[in-house]
């Protein structure tokens, strides 16, 4: 791809720029104006950059991606299958426009909950100290343009000490081809307070299509936040997700990413551990077949002392597909006593798959526990000869071996539904492979 | 036990097998009666686990020689999980571990399975539950085996309980028992041998793959044959495991020699 025709890209993306993006809240406006900036200052990035080696974007600038003029309307009986039983408060986005038809919000124990721009007329103080401060657009041309797009999205403040028991669902339906949608999520956990979210992204059809996403979330102290991020786009879509997490004092953050979909996606995780005691998990599951192109990369900073860190990602490579994963695990020399263990493993179901697996550990103090490691491998011919003594097919037993290596990160959610709709599809999946 | 009236179950005849190209049996003769118990004792490198995975079908050994009758049919035609299908087991020497993938799940799906090639009802994961839970009792397994992932975090002795479970969930024509004494405490090997004894009978023959007699003193073969270098070189009743276990197998080895170099 030539810098032309991307930069060409990104100049006609500012002239379908939207005329609501004029707010009447200054700080708002402010900050779409200086990401507006940014877009025209920065560049697609090409696999000339160290960051997109892998994964070469420029199919993405080849359709002329707009936001969605109209947005159709959802009877609840086409979606109501994807709902989760066990959520109290549900939000959906039809190309990321809010759909409150299809919502419902329980925020009975006093909880912010809601979309963005029906809370900024009411919660604008609460909402604009952390909107866009987390989430740094200063060299990501993805999360300038979702912020210079910023139009919707949900808002989640969870109050001082408050636990919030049932999962709050955040429900993305993709039902149209080359339109774009800027999915924005904040979610704030003030001190003490326990939340779960759990951000989905589905489509109605098989088109092509892209998400653009960003989501900020703040861990205040002692807060405790359970975060699933699922991506279960169309296999035509383009998938881009900025997700930073902020975490305070001795405070908790649970990550759980599943990319299942899309033709390339792309997931950027930062998790800043940036005060003493934090904890966060990061684990990651990308199941992929055919042409798919999953690229996930983390960046765990440990800023200060005691801070823990758990990661496990896990990526299932069939077809001709491809996986990237770059891990970047940073201790920083004021972060004594960190603990740290990082593990990428890859199974590879066919001889055209491919992984690249990056985990890079960079430490600055001297008193660390820090392993991590990588297993590229394919099913184990024991294995499968066991389960077979057992008097299952070939490919019963490579499925049931497939589907194993995922249950691994897919047990790990905390939401029962949830995972019986993962557990199913990742079976019923796996019911297509051949060795 | 050995019955005069009984058919055969399992005829093997100048079986040879390879493994990388390196030749492991050399020429094994073994005729199994239905309602016996055959121990196969050896030292280690023999042979004897190798015809244990020869008879369940393990893709990395070649048949290079002889033939297999299972019940009168080609044994050796048969793809691993067919042979299951029919009735062959194998108790595996280092059980597989499969994290993710619950006992109870497993052990259903491997029961259904053969049910259904045998064309009986499948059980749904309720029917099973209580189904499986009765056999566990009999093998003193904590229930808590049925959540835990397959073999994951299991003993020694655990994971051969769990094997020997599969024994009597799949109610196998012929149980292969490979070095299932291996790693075993006295008490376990208790427990391990009564399931075993409670899921033999006339229906059913069995082979004991061992290194020692100690299994034997509770599971009680009808013949005992000793392999060395790829074939069996002397076969007798269950008394001559108490002599192995005193004499050790070189008498056996000079006095193989001896018969071979008399005769020719």
């Amino acid at each position: 791809m030539s810098e032309v025709v991307s930069n060409h890209y990104l100049e006609d993306l500012l002239k379908t720029y939207p005329k609501h993006s004029t707010s009447a809240l200054p700080w708002l406006s402010q900050l779409r104006t200086e990401a507006v900036d940014r877009v025209s200052a920065l560049k697609m990035p090409t696999t000339h950059d160290e960051e997109w080696r892998f994964t070469d974007i420029s199919p993405l600038t080849e359709v002329p991606f707009q936001v969605a003029q109209t947005i159709p309307q959802l009877q609840p009986a086409e979606i109501k299958h994807h709902y989760l039983q066990e959520a109290a408060t549900r939000l959906v986005f039809i190309d990321g426009q809010y759909a409150s038809a299809l919502s419902a919000i329980n925020n009975d124990s006093g909880i912010i909950v809601g979309n963005l721009s029906t809370l900024l007329t009411s919660y604008s103080a609460e909402i604009a100290p952390h909107l866009g401060r987390y989430a740094s657009f200063n060299d990501n041309i993805f999360a300038a343009l979702n912020t210079a797009f910023l139009h919707d999205g949900a808002v989640i403040i969870v109050p001082k000490n408050i636990s919030i028991a049932p999962p709050i669902h955040l429900l993305f339906i993709a039902t149209q081809k080359e339109v774009t949608s800027y999915p924005r999520c904040l979610i704030i956990a003030e001190p003490g307070s326990h939340v779960t979210v759990v951000e989905d992204y589905i489509a109605q059809q098989e088109v092509a299509y892209v998400t653009n996403s960003v989501t900020e979330v703040r861990v205040a102290d002692n807060a405790h936040v359970n975060h699933i991020r699922l991506q279960r786009d169309s296999h035509q879509a383009f998938h881009i997700a900025n997700c930073t997490a902020t975490l305070a004092h001795a405070s908790n953050f649970q990550s759980i990413n599943v990319a299942l979909g899309a033709r390339i996606s792309r997931c950027n995780l930062n998790v800043q551990l940036a005060s003493e005691g934090a904890e966060c998990t990061v684990n990651g599951l990308a199941l992929i077949n055919k042409r798919q192109l999953a690229d996930t990369h983390t960046f765990i900073d440990h800023i200060k002392p005691n801070g823990t860190s758990r990661q496990l990602h896990k990526c299932i490579v069939d077809g001709a597909s491809h996986a990237v994963f770059n891990g970047k695990i940073m201790v920083q020399p004021n972060a004594q006593k960190t603990d740290s263990t990082q593990t990428s493993r890859n199974l590879l179901l066919t001889g055209q798959a491919q992984v690249d697996t990056k985990p890079q550990l960079e430490i600055f103090a001297d008193d660390v526990k820090c392993a991590h490691g990588a297993t590229v491998g394919q099913l184990d011919p024991e294995e499968i000869f066991y389960l077979k003594s057992r008097g299952l097919s070939e490919l019963a037993a490579r499925n049931l071996l497939t589907y194993a290596f995922g249950a691994e990160i897919i047990n790990r959610i905390p939401i029962i539904s949830l995972r019986n709709q993962l557990e199913k599809a990742v079976l019923e999946y796996t019911q297509s492979a051949e060795p | 036990m050995i019955n005069q009236d009984s058919k055969p179950l399992l005829e093997v005849q100048g079986l040879h097998a390879t493994v990388n190209g390196v030749a492991i049996l050399k020429g094994i003769d073994l005729t199994i009666n239905y309602g016996e118990i055959h121990a196969i004792m050896g030292v280690n490198g023999s042979g004897k686990s190798t015809l244990a995975k020869v008879l369940a079908g393990h893709s990395a050994y070649q048949v290079t020689a002889g033939a297999v009758l299972f019940d009168g049919k080609d044994l050796l035609a048969l793809a691993p999980e067919e042979r299951a299908r029919m009735g062959v087991f194998l108790a595996f020497q280092y059980p597989i571990e499969i994290p993710g993938v619950a006992n109870s799940q497993f052990l259903r799906l491997a029961y259904n399975t053969v049910q259904t090639q045998r064309g009986k009802d499948e059980l749904d994961p309720l029917e099973f539950d209580d189904f499986v839970r009765e056999k566990m009792k009999l093998l003193e397994m904590n229930p808590d085996f049925l959540d835990r992932s397959v073999n994951e975090g299991f003993s020694g002795g655990e994971k051969k309980r769990n094997e020997i479970l599969q024994m009597a969930l799949l109610e196998p024509r012929l149980n292969i028992l490979d070095e299932t004494d291996s790693g075993l405490d006295i008490d376990a090997l208790r427990v391990v041998a009564n399931g075993v004894n409670q899921f033999t009978n006339n229906d059913n023959a069995t082979i004991l793959v061992t290194h020692y007699q100690r299994l034997l003193n509770y599971i009680v073969p009808d013949y005992v044959h000793v392999v060395e270098s790829g074939r069996i070189i002397k076969t007798g009743g269950k008394e001559l495991a108490l002599e192995l276990e005193t004499r050790g197998y070189d008498w056996i080895s000079a006095e193989n020699s001896a018969t071979e170099g008399a005769v020719l």
